[in-house]
């Protein structure tokens, strides 16, 4: 094939799409090029940790208690027909740990975390801040990119853990309040039922989770254009975006811990 | 034979453009700038809106690449140059935005030590207070310190830009458009800072603007862009004595309204 024919112009907006996953693919390159080298501005990363953990702390608490006591409520009727309230405990574990904690936590933050890193760091970019960094010789993409993907990637699996440990509670209460379980025997069923590997898979999937959405939120941000209408535009992308690709790191990540599981 | 005698005087040139261009897709912006900025000197450059002129010194501080042509700052080649090498370049090169551009997450003191502390190893708090405080008393604003950059006025802002491009003590200035959108009284305050700046800090620098007063109270020497070159440069009264119709047009606009 000649080398002159290789630009097939499908349609501009297909092109354009392409464009866009090259320039994703190149700026994840980037990250993992540029987080080894010093130097590691642990004071940012400590400080955007915090910020993290803090916008979305009380979220996720409520969030995470109302599904573990309305889980519970919804998955009881149908225990009650074959007589097994008694596995309640064992289902709600395997739900929240599996898959709830973790998809709540990140779909919370995609919202919350995402668009904010987005908001602020095109507003950095239209008002010239970027720039300015730069040429006072100081590596934006370091300082502004890598410590906060760094961060998310960090935070959102403790606030993963968080949230599954208050799903839980939540959880427990109304066993507690309709079936009069104990506390101890009710962690001791919900975790029985839980295997090395789900909380593996889950971990790794909250990992997953941080870094798309640090990695998103930082993409959207640094490369928007348009003026202060490129702002919205960011926020607003970085949430969708990253909730998608959360979505689909879902079902790739079950899809290979189930096979694990079989194997 | 007489501007290569200036040049003589004046020694080699700090910033050295030849042929420059510049386009983004089918724009052209650029169209062979040749330009020399010589050490010591102040010198207004002059231009529409759109005419490029934002392009050009962002070209000089490598935030954008030529397309083609020449461009030497202090000896080095600044398109050419990366990572450390490149940096090392930039700590010589001041410059205030057309935005002022301050880190509107930091206040007035985190905004001046940021670049400091990032760049220089080991300071003490002492040393990073004493330097903060010289920088804020060359722009006149020592008390600001604990501001953030949202409770300044558009004029304090640019000052404190100024201030934080001081603080890296710089050997080349470029001031993006200094006193767009200020009134004339602060306007004037800042063209005499840009004066004291230039003798304070020994600094050559390039003043972008459309401001005529800004022009001819701080410039040594104006040069006019027009459709992507340089097509006049001299003393402000040679430059503002041609017939040439745009830089009449030019002139009239700021003085006549
Ligand atoms: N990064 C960029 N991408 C695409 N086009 C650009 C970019 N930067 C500048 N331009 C275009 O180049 C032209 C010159 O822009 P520039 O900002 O240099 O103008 P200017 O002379 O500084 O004008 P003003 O006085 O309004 O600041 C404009 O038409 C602008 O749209
Ligand atoms: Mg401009």
């Amino acid at each position: 094939m000649n080398s002159k024919t290789k630009t097939y112009v499908i349609s501009k907006n297909i092109d354009q799409h392409l464009v866009g996953i090259s320039n994703a693919y190149q700026f994840t390159a980037r990250f993992f090029k540029e987080v080894f080298k010093p130097p590691f501005h642990f004071r940012e990363i400590v400080h955007q940790s915090f910020e993290i953990g803090l916008k979305s702390l009380a979220l996720i608490t409520v969030t995470g208690f109302i599904i573990g006591i309305v889980f519970t409520k919804q998955s009881r009727p149908s225990l009650e027909d074959f007589g097994a309230t008694s596995w309640l405990p064992s289902l709600i574990g395997i739900a929240i740990v599996r898959a709830l904690g973790p998809l709540v936590t990140a779909l919370i933050c995609a919202g919350k975390v995402g668009s904010s890193i987005g908001a602020e760091l095109s507003s950095m970019k239209v008002t010239e801040q970027i720039e300015a960094m730069e040429v006072s010789a100081i590596n934006p993409f370091k300082y502004l990119v890598v410590t906060r993907v760094i961060a998310t990637t960090l935070t959102i699996p403790v606030l993963s853990l968080y949230c599954i440990c208050v799903g839980l509670f939540g959880s427990y209460i109304n066993v507690h309040a309709e079936e009069a379980t104990g506390i101890i025997s009710f962690f001791k069923n919900a975790f029985t039922a839980i295997s090395f590997l789900d909380l593996f898979s889950s971990l790794a999937k909250s990992i997953v989770f941080g870094f798309t959405i640090g990695v998103v939120g930082c993409y959207k941000g640094f490369n928007a254009t348009q003026g202060t209408r490129g702002v919205g535009k960011a926020a607003n992308q970085a949430v969708v975006l990253a909730m998608f690709l959360v979505f689909l790191e879902e079902i790739i990540i079950v899809q290979v811990s189930n096979w694990i599981r079989y194997f | 034979m007489e501007k290569s005698k200036l040049s003589e005087e004046k020694g080699a040139p700090v910033i050295s453009i030849s042929g420059l261009h510049k386009s983004f897709g089918e724009l052209e912006v650029l169209k062979g700038v040749d330009f020399n900025l010589f050490k010591g000197e102040n010198v207004a450059v002059l231009g529409k809106s759109g005419s490029g002129k934002s392009v050009l010194i962002k070209i000089i501080a490598s935030l954008l690449k030529p397309d083609q042509g020449e461009v030497v700052v202090l000896g080095k080649h600044p398109d050419k140059l990366l990572g450390q090498e490149l940096n090392a370049l930039r700590l010589r090169i001041g410059f205030s935005f057309q935005s002022s551009a301050l880190y509107d997450s930091m206040n007035v003191y985190e905004n001046l030590s940021f670049p400091l502390t990032m760049n220089t190893k080991h300071l003490t708090r002492k040393e990073i207070d004493n330097s903060v405080a010289e920088a804020l008393d060359a722009v006149g604003l020592g008390d600001k310190t604990a501001q953030l950059p949202a409770d300044l006025s558009g004029g304090q802002r640019k000052r404190i830009g100024i201030a934080r491009t001081l603080i890296l003590k710089p050997e080349i200035m470029l001031y993006d458009e200094p006193t767009s959108g200020l009134d004339p009284v602060t306007s004037a305050e800042i063209n005499q800072l840009i004066n004291e700046v230039q003798q304070r800090y020994n600094t050559s620098s390039i003043i972008i603007t459309h401001d005529l007063t800004c022009a001819k109270s701080t410039a040594n020497r104006v040069a006019m862009l027009l459709d992507g070159k340089f097509t006049k440069s001299g003393k402000f009264e040679e430059v503002f004595k041609s017939d040439d119709a745009q830089i009449r047009g030019f002139f009239n606009y700021n003085f006549i309204q």
